[in-house]
């Protein structure tokens, strides 16, 4: 049922909510949006926190991913090793295939 | 990308917290620190479900960057479910001031009777 499986190319969306004016509340954190990741785990489907967070009922419920990334892509300033990954929990609708 | 227009909460890989190791100390809780869990484990229970833990969220996320800045972990927790019981209807402003000028008032009250 859901969209994606583990091992799949997907991308985040370059989409910043925030700047929109509207109030709202955004699970994707800034330093993975418009990045490419692969698909670790499905984790599950539940209401969606962006409208829970405005007491309304989160639906339609959303999956959510574990995905991983290469750390390396994410902090090209950082001081990890190249091979270093990181993983973030998202949200289906933030995803979209890749290429 | 490095002036994304992330909102004030939104910390990941920001200085100066980026490449900095993990403080892994526990932290003593406080009496205040248990009142505002309790406060809000109440409040979000299911026979009640006043707030939500999201909503907590995004009620901490939206406060002003001074507070944001200047409060610690469960003082935000106080003021977004303050804000929170305001915006939804649940407390008005004149009883919180009523109330916290009542509270004072005895602890004033006390103070002298202990003395």
């Amino acid at each position: 049922m859901s969209r994606f499986s583990p091992g799949d190319a997907v991308r985040v969306r370059n989409d910043w909510p925030e700047t929109s004016g509207r109030r709202v509340h955004i699970r994707t954190p800034h330093f993975v949006r418009g990045r490419e990741g692969v698909v670790e785990r499905v984790l599950g489907t539940y209401p969606n926190p962006e409208s829970l967070a405005f007491g309304q009922p989160g639906l339609p419920p959303q999956t959510l991913y574990q995905v991983r990334f290469a750390q390396a892509a994410l902090f090209p300033d950082g001081t990890g090793n190249a091979r270093d990954t990181l993983t973030a929990d998202l949200y289906e609708h933030w995803l979209e295939a890749h290429p | 990308m490095s002036q994304s227009p992330r909102a004030q909460h939104d910390l990941g890989g920001v200085e100066p917290f980026a490449s900095q190791p993990i403080d892994r100390a526990e932290h003593e809780l406080t009496q205040f620190d248990k009142s505002v869990d309790a406060i809000m484990y109440l409040l979000s229970h299911p026979s009640r479900r006043l707030l939500r833990v999201d909503e907590l969220r995004r009620a901490i996320e939206s406060l002003t960057p001074a507070q944001y800045r200047d409060l610690a972990y469960y003082e935000k927790w106080l003021q977004g479910i303050h804000d929170l019981l305001l915006e939804k209807d649940v407390l008005h402003d004149e009883e919180v001031m009523l109330t916290c000028a009542a509270i004072r008032e005895e602890l004033m009250a006390k103070d002298k009777g202990g003395r």
